[in-house]
């Protein structure tokens, strides 16, 4: 196995057992992702799309399969160890972002070196979670909590949480949906902008014009990759922000 | 800091409900209250029972005459009495590591002096028995040895007796009279005050036991007699080689006396507050329980509540027993804060008490750890189940929970 594979997933499978029924969310499901790609997985509800999430996110097992993530083979690992694994080497992003409420920008960012195991001094701790808020351009923000913060923020604020732990993959279960237009061409910003750095990342979405932000596109269907190919003419989050800006000036001008 | 930091945590979570935060530590608190005060009145009561019991004297047997004392069937023996100034002669002979011994004869007779008369106590003992009651003198001498041989018309007086009978003046070599037979005063007892039958120590005159049996109350034998070992250890050997040598007097006979120990006496005074304190403890011990059951009750809420956050913690590391940990960590600072709060209420309680009531009271450090310690180990119990119930959701249905 190539050494520069962050994903290598091969023939994976999930059967949940409903009462009498199997449903069959995930039927023999093989992709490879390399280091630095930037994947969107697109597909309709049912499509075994968030399924999939799941298990790349080592949130769930897959019941047949192997997957290695990041050259470990996670299919075998207990509860611990996924949540190990979930520590230090994945970062989520989550549709409702997902922040503790009543707790500051910083600290949210803080909270994943909480649960490292070899744990890490306050002063680090304080330095890097500075760093990664500094990463999503919110360094201002620090002691802001959730309520005074945008959508668009408090997106931001989930990323940078996402990037403390210094994680080989960024998982993004529809990061804009949420969010308006503006606002999720500007996180797709954020996002094109890790991934020049060098940050892969994965990411769920329904949207076709998000989808486009990436670098690959993944289409499921009934549990299964029905396409896979690299994205033909790629949208750049600048360039898009500077057409919908005179987009809304022309508005406001001819009104 | 690191040790610290999840009880951060904790105080933040609880304090972002204070009303139930607090509602939930009300049962904690009014147990410990309880706990700590029925505590201390029991402690209390057992201080002022030892300080009595230590007014007794030190280290003391006592011998009384047996209950069959009565009757002609004895009348072979050739003595009217049980107890005699012989048996206390041998007693002091033959026991080791007795110190002291004092025969002991008790009458209440009227005593006239300056004028005035007193219905008093009036007991005959020996030089010893200032040593064995550990009573010490005021004013002038005990009588001696010799008074005792000779049966000298003296005796010394306590407080309540001077006090009666010669107010404010020196009562030193004055004379008393008891049945009419003048008897000089040769000292004033120090006073002892009320002891825990209720009995007022100071009002009573003292004479040799000899000058009482012979010229007050013309009996032969003793009510009682007082013997003081020098060590408390040996107290239960003493009390066997003192019992085996009165048989011994006895020959086969049925043992006509008893010999008790302060210690025996102490404990029959401190049952009822014994008894008082283990009552109001249980009733304590119950509303703990319904308290940690309210702990209970809340977390449980607490968890169903927070059930997304949880699946957040999940999500980006967090294990079980990290979990299990915070929820943990929560219950249990919520039971030592109402811990602490309910030791101060106790503390408070009892002084109430001491003051408004006049019961003594007695807060000792032990029943403040021992409460501490009882309200975290409710924390812990009662904490547990719902902490493990957090720690054992599947992260997916909790980042999905609504």
């Amino acid at each position: 196995m190539s050494s520069n594979a962050v994903i290598a997933i091969d023939n994976i499978r999930k059967v949940y057992q409903t009462g009498e029924v199997e449903v069959h969310a995930v039927r023999g499901v093989s992709v490879t992702i390399q280091r630095g790609e930037f994947v969107a997985i697109m597909g309709a509800s049912g499509s075994g799309k968030s399924t999939l999430m799941n298990i790349i996110g080592c949130l769930d097992r897959a019941t047949a399969g192997s997957y290695h993530l990041d050259d470990v083979d996670v299919s075998v690992l207990d509860r611990d160890e996924l949540a190990d694994i979930r520590n230090s080497k994945i970062g989520f992003v989550f549709q409702g972002f997902n922040l503790l409420s009543r707790t500051s920008a910083l600290e949210n960012v803080e909270l994943p070196m909480l649960y490292v195991r070899h744990s890490l001094s306050r002063n680090e701790q304080y330095e890097r979670a500075s760093k990664a808020l500094e990463t999503v351009g919110l360094a201002d923000r620090a002691d802001h909590h959730p309520n005074q913060l945008s959508g668009g923020q408090q997106q931001r604020v989930a990323i940078a949480r996402a990037l403390v732990n210094h994680p080989a993959l960024l998982l993004a279960d529809e990061p804009t949906g949420n969010l308006d237009t503006q606002t999720s061409i500007e996180i797709m910003g954020v996002f094109q902008r890790l991934n020049d750095q060098g940050i892969t990342i994965i990411m769920v979405t329904h949207e076709l014009d998000i989808a486009s932000f990436a670098k690959r596109n993944v289409i499921m269907r009934d549990g299964q990759i029905v396409s896979d190919k690299l994205v033909e003419r790629r949208l750049n989050s600048e360039a898009e922000l500077k057409n919908l800006r005179e987009a809304q000036l022309a508005v406001k001008l001819s009104a | 800091m690191r040790v610290l930091a999840p009880f951060r945590i904790a105080l933040r979570a609880l304090r972002r409900n204070k009303l139930r935060t607090l509602l939930t530590m009300l049962g904690i608190i009014i147990g410990v209250t309880a706990v700590i005060s029925a505590i201390s009145i029991g402690n209390g009561a057992k201080v002022q029972v030892e300080a009595q019991v230590a007014s007794l004297g030190q280290n003391v047997l006592s011998v009384f005459p047996g209950s069959l004392s009565t009757g002609g069937a004895r009348g072979g023996f050739g003595s009217r009495s049980t107890l005699t100034a012989e048996d206390a002669l041998a007693i002091s002979r033959e026991v080791a590591n007795v110190v002291a011994v004092s025969c002991e004869v008790r009458d209440r007779n009227q005593v006239q002096a300056n004028g005035l008369n007193w219905n008093t106590q009036v007991q005959g003992e020996s030089p010893d028995y200032l040593s064995v009651r550990a009573w010490g003198l005021t004013s002038g001498a005990m009588f001696t040895d010799a008074d005792v041989r000779s049966a000298s018309k003296v005796c010394i007086i306590g407080k309540t007796v001077a006090d009666e009978l010669f107010g404010g003046s020196d009562p030193i070599g004055q004379t008393l009279r008891i049945r009419d037979i003048p008897f000089k005063i040769l000292g004033v007892l120090q006073s002892k005050g009320v002891n825990f039958f209720g009995q007022d120590q100071d009002d009573t005159v003292v004479v040799p036991y000899t000058s009482a049996m012979r010229r007050i109350s013309g009996r032969d034998f003793l009510s009682a007699i007082l013997i003081q070992a020098d060590k408390a250890e040996q107290m239960e050997r003493i009390q066997q080689d003192v019992t085996a040598v009165l048989q011994q007097r006895r020959g086969g006979r049925e043992p006509d006396f008893m010999v008790r120990s302060q210690l025996e006496l102490a404990e029959a005074a401190t049952a009822t507050a014994k008894t008082m304190t283990a009552l109001i403890g249980s009733v304590a011990a119950i509303s703990l329980v319904v308290g940690g059951i309210g702990i209970m009750n809340i977390m449980l809420v607490s968890v169903t509540e927070r059930t997304r956050e949880i699946g957040i913690r999940m999500a980006i590391g967090a294990r079980g027993r990290d979990i299990l940990l915070q929820f943990l960590i929560e219950a249990v600072t919520l039971s030592i804060i109402g811990g602490a709060l309910g030791i101060c209420g106790g503390i408070v309680v009892s002084k109430i008490i001491a003051a408004k009531m006049d019961w003594p009271t007695l807060t000792s450090t032990t029943s403040i750890v021992l409460a501490f310690a009882f309200s975290a180990g409710v924390g812990i119990f009662f904490g547990f189940y719902p902490a493990r119930k957090a720690s054992k959701l599947d992260p997916i249905d909790a980042l999905r929970y609504e």
